[in-house]
């Protein structure tokens, strides 16, 4: 962290160079949001259930990966001979895995008891559970910021016009990446089974599927993404304080990403999660001077956003429609 | 037929509002030992006229009023709704803006009450109204994204427009509870102490009667739309609602219905929440506050009136009955006295403790009780999902009908 820069908006100094740098800072924004979508698509297509803990889990992911780089330094302490940033992602792969963990303790505890009872039911399970969670990752991690000390830092790599920080060229290639293993996950054993569990229950039961597994697996991955979003939405640029009380909250602005491409579309959680994060920095870099907006609006840009889409087409861009019937 | 309950030979004698004798003898004891509870009068429970308790209670009926409304949107009409603390905001500045005293900062009209209570809800009624054809368009759980969306962004508007909403952090001192025909010295007024036929009452006592007559009035209210047209199309919708529509029932209609009437509903206890509470900052209006009365519908049951209430109370008033154990707990164990054995296993006395989980500090080691009751909360709503969807109304079915069939078990 010797070259910290800090990214000033120099007025007039180019649209060109404002605009590049909101495109990127958008798309790495899109990418987190996108990331944190598809757990949830996951989770809502595999089981039904409208996840409204995922922001309390991004918050335990995060959590952990505090707890792990910076408390307890593991696995760093056994690995004193590689690089930093190399325990530093070890730390924080431990701390996915173990919110993965965590994932499927709640569903074994929590959503496995409600199959078969209304969505909405088991959408307000979740809500509690986000209550619960949310209390119980405060209380370890108490009122002040924690930082990640993440190898990164505020870094800003100059290319050309563009500056973009490392973090975000790090979520960038942590976003393709998730998403490759997901489509290689779809096409294995396992990810067919999920389809045909997603698809009816019932019917994938009667092919020897174990859909309890399914279940199971189908949370660890959901819950596994939701702790990269955490921990990617607790680094500089986004929060240069680190991990806050606030954090579980700032990540529910993935909801209207997930609202947007539509409640079961993969595709519709990469492509609503990219449009939330444009929205939500180009609200950020350009109407940020109109002052009748008020302070913070590009906040709830993605809200709006949402609503907006949602008019148009009831089950976003890319969701099933729901044929009703009598 | 005499003496035969549940046998009724009409339609009107079966959708009565107290069908029963027994109905009626309950709603009728209810109500005296509601009038009793400020006077201290009810032998073993004269704690309940204490201030403490009082603000408490009054805070319960204020809530029984939101709760009441959210009821008949999403317990009858079917439409979740996540966005009740937006409602109930609306209301409440509402009444700030045609009530509160102004400033050189706030604005304010200083009107009486008469016309800023009933403009609190028809406000938030409007609102409703223009929320309400997105019902129609979205669906389900799209719906209550949607609503979640107006919490966030009604936040952003309150934060921002401290011309309504007094400083974000220190917000603005509401309308005191005065009846006065105009300005000028109110005729009536239920924020100061006095005597009142005689009785010398504080003016939380007088609050209370004020919410108690409300809560009657719309529980009335509530009670007799589900009973007729309106609540009978809200159930359909909420049953099936291409079956409804089929059936004639006017399903835009129906939904604009709901979200005005539950709005109005919010509107008013809005505004009677913040009045009570004399000053408030706009991060009252949170997204916890709307899962709040969330749980309390699932938690008395949802779709009735008597669960409701009963759900309020029962989340109103849990904290303070865990904030009295965790306390007389704490002193148990700080002073050795005979429970301390109990208490050791969940209060928290060091960072090193093992078993303990809550301490009485703000900051101290372990969840604060304000965490523990936040953590409660999710917990209760968890465990009444899974183990009685109906509720503490399904609880009681349960109780009654135990002895109503005893000796037999059914």
């Amino acid at each position: 962290m010797d070259a910290v820069v800090v990214v000033a908006q120099v007025a007039g100094a180019g649209g060109a160079e404002k605009f590049i740098n909101a495109l990127s800072s958008g798309l790495a924004l899109g990418a987190i949001y996108a990331i944190l979508a598809l757990g949830f698509v996951i989770i809502f297509k595999a089981t039904q259930v409208v996840n409204f803990a995922h922001g309390a889990l991004a918050a335990v992911g995060a959590y952990f990966t505090v707890y792990f780089a910076t408390v307890l330094n593991v696995p760093g302490r056994f690995l004193e001979f590689l690089p930093y940033t190399a325990q530093w992602i070890l730390s924080a792969a431990l701390a996915v895995l173990a919110t993965a963990v965590v994932g499927m303790i709640v569903e074994r505890i929590t959503i496995r008891p409600m199959i078969g009872e209304p969505l909405f039911a088991v959408a307000m399970i979740t809500l509690g559970l986000d209550l619960i969670i949310r209390t119980v990752t405060n209380d370890f991690m108490g009122n002040q910021a924690r930082g990640l000390n993440d190898p990164w830092g505020a870094d800003i790599v100059e290319i050309g016009l563009l500056r973009v920080a490392k973090t975000q060229i790090v979520t960038m290639i942590v976003a393709v990446v998730a998403m490759l293993l997901l489509a290689w996950f779809f096409r294995s054993r396992m990810g067919i089974a999920m389809r045909a569990t997603a698809f009816d229950q019932e019917a994938a039961m009667a092919q020897g599927i174990s859909v309890g597994k399914v279940f199971a697996v189908a949370w660890a991955i959901g819950a596994a993404l939701a702790a990269i979003g955490g921990i990617f939405s607790s680094m500089a640029p986004r929060a240069s304080a680190g991990l806050t009380p606030f954090t579980a909250l700032i990540v529910f602005r993935a909801f209207p990403a997930v609202i947007v491409g539509g409640l079961d579309s993969v595709t519709g959680a990469i492509v609503g999660g990219l449009l939330i994060g444009m929205a939500e920095v180009f609200a950020g870099t350009y109407l940020a001077t109109v002052s009748w907006l008020g302070v913070g609006f590009s906040g709830i840009v993605p809200w709006l956003f949402m609503m907006l889409i949602l008019l148009v087409k009831p089950y976003g861009l890319f969701g099933t429609e729901e044929i009703r019937r009598v | 037929m005499r003496g035969r309950p549940n046998l009724f030979t009409d339609y009107e004698s079966e959708m009565a509002l107290f069908p029963t004798t027994t109905k009626r003898v309950a709603v009728a004891l209810l109500l005296i030992f509601a009038l009793l509870v400020p006077l201290g009068a009810i032998p073993g429970l004269s704690f309940l006229q204490e201030s403490s308790w009082l603000v408490l209670i009054n805070r319960a009926l204020v809530f029984a009023i939101a709760a009441l409304g959210l009821n008949l949107l999403t317990g009858v009409a079917g439409q979740v709704s996540l966005g009740h603390s937006f409602f109930m905001a609306v209301g409440a500045y509402t009444a700030v803006l045609l009530g509160g005293t102004p400033g050189k900062t706030v604005w304010g009209l200083e009107l009486p009450i008469w016309i800023w209570l009933p403009a609190a809800g028809i406000a938030a009624a409007i609102i409703g109204i223009i929320v309400a054809p997105t019902a129609v368009r979205v669906r389900g759980l799209y719906l209550a994204f949607v609503t979640l969306g107006l919490v966030f962004i009604g936040l952003h508007l309150w934060r921002n427009f401290g011309k309504i909403a007094g400083g974000p952090t220190t917000g603005r001192p509401w309308p005191p509870l005065e009846f006065a025909l105009w300005k000028g010295d109110p005729i009536i007024s239920f924020a100061k102490d006095g005597p009142w036929l005689g009785v010398q009452l504080t003016s939380d006592a007088k609050t209370y009667f004020f919410l108690l007559v409300a809560v009657i009035v719309f529980t009335l209210v509530a009670k007799n739309l589900m009973r007729t047209r309106i609540g009978r199309a809200w159930a359909a919708i909420r049953d099936r609602d291409i079956a409804a529509e089929i059936m004639g029932v006017n399903e835009v209609r129906g939904k604009t219905q709901a979200f005005a009437i539950s709005s109005f509903y919010a509107g008013i206890a809005g505004a009677l929440f913040a009045v009570i509470l004399g000053r408030l900052i706009p991060e009252t209006w949170d997204l916890l506050l709307a899962v709040e009365f969330i749980a309390i519908i699932l938690i008395g049951g949802a779709g009735t009136i008597a669960g409701t209430l009963l759900g309020t109370f029962f989340v109103v008033l849990i904290p303070r009955i865990v904030e009295d154990i965790t306390f007389f707990f704490a002193d148990q164990v700080a002073n050795q006295g005979p429970l301390a054995w109990l208490g050791d296993l969940f209060i928290r006395k060091s960072p090193d403790d093992i078993l303990g989980f809550v301490s009485t500090g703000a900051a101290g080691p372990g969840l604060s009780i304000f965490q523990l009751n936040v953590a409660l909360f999710g917990v209760l709503i968890i465990v009444f999902l899974i183990a009685e969807p109906l509720g503490l109304y399904g609880i009681w079915i349960r109780v009654r009908n135990y002895w109503k069939g005893w000796p037999f078990t059914y």
